[in-house]
């Protein structure tokens, strides 16, 4: 049988925790907070644990359903969603390019250059241009190269969902890179 | 003819998209490969894609070398919440 000792949860699993949520919300500050909501919440329902799962299992399940909260926040966020660019037409031309959303040829010299620390940053910075689920879909996808389904799974989406955000994410990255690294 | 391979612009980019991570099936592939025999844009959005894909790539091996830990600083002060935390 397993039992909690909460005096030792910050020395033995915060940087677990900690490591956990920050792959996938990227942020730091968000990261502390979910680890530190994740400590109080186990506080609170102490004495619901069972001893049926080692204690890091459990403060992991914890941490699991306070990162599909702030997943659920970001997604219901207005605002910064609203301004996601449509690359292509409605109505009767449905699916067709927006004629001024057409991808345009790279410098073919920047394009070869892709050994490049600059470059690196300049994708962090349109990733972060991005509505903020779609940041973190397409890093958790990409970035940390998630499975598809351990994605569905920790967001509750659907796969179907998953791929839209990931063509939108992905059209949105290609044309702020066209702008801003490969034809600046 | 050839009539159920027809896809949009934006079905052809959301499949290019699926396929930069194995993932699309093979009829959806054919169609991708179907459409941009015959559009230019996409075939060039296709290209262009690929390319990025390599970028995300490295991008991805520099992250993953990195494990992220507390500060020691930041440990202090959660310990302190907790002890109020626990006695309130």
């Amino acid at each position: 049988m397993n039992t909690l000792d909460p005096n030792t949860w910050i020395d033995s699993y915060s940087d677990y925790l900690y490591n956990y949520a920050v792959v996938r919300v990227n942020n730091t500050d968000i990261a502390k907070d979910l680890v530190q909501e994740t400590f109080f919440a186990g506080l609170r329902s102490a004495k619901n644990f069972e001893g049926k799962s080692t204690e890091r299992t459990w403060l992991i399940s914890i941490l699991k359903r306070k990162i599909i909260d702030y997943y659920r926040k970001i997604n219901s966020k207005k605002g910064k969603a609203e301004v996601r660019m449509n690359f292509y037409e409605s109505g009767e031309n449905e699916g067709s390019w927006i004629e001024e959303r057409v991808p345009q040829s790279w410098n073919s010299e920047t394009e070869k250059n892709i050994e490049n620390e600059e470059l690196k940053s300049q994708i962090d910075v349109c990733i972060d241009n991005l509505p903020e689920k779609y940041a973190m879909v397409f890093r958790m996808k990409t970035i940390q190269e998630f499975e598809t389904e351990e994605i569905c799974k920790e967001l509750n989406i659907t796969p179907s969902n998953l791929w839209v955000i990931i063509h939108r994410a992905r059209t949105q990255l290609r044309s702020c890179m066209e702008k801003n690294w490969f034809n600046k | 003819m050839f009539k159920f391979l027809k896809i949009t612009c934006q079905e052809a980019n959301e499949i290019c998209n699926k396929s930069q991570y194995g993932e699309a099936s093979f009829s959806e592939k054919m169609k991708l490969e179907f459409h941009i025999a015959f559009c230019k844009i996409c075939a060039l959005y296709t290209k262009q894609n690929k390319n990025l894909t390599g970028i995300f790539k490295r991008k991805s091996l520099d992250c993953k070398e990195h494990t992220h830990c507390m500060s020691n600083n930041d440990k202090e002060l959660l310990k302190e919440k907790m002890k109020q935390e626990m006695s309130s």
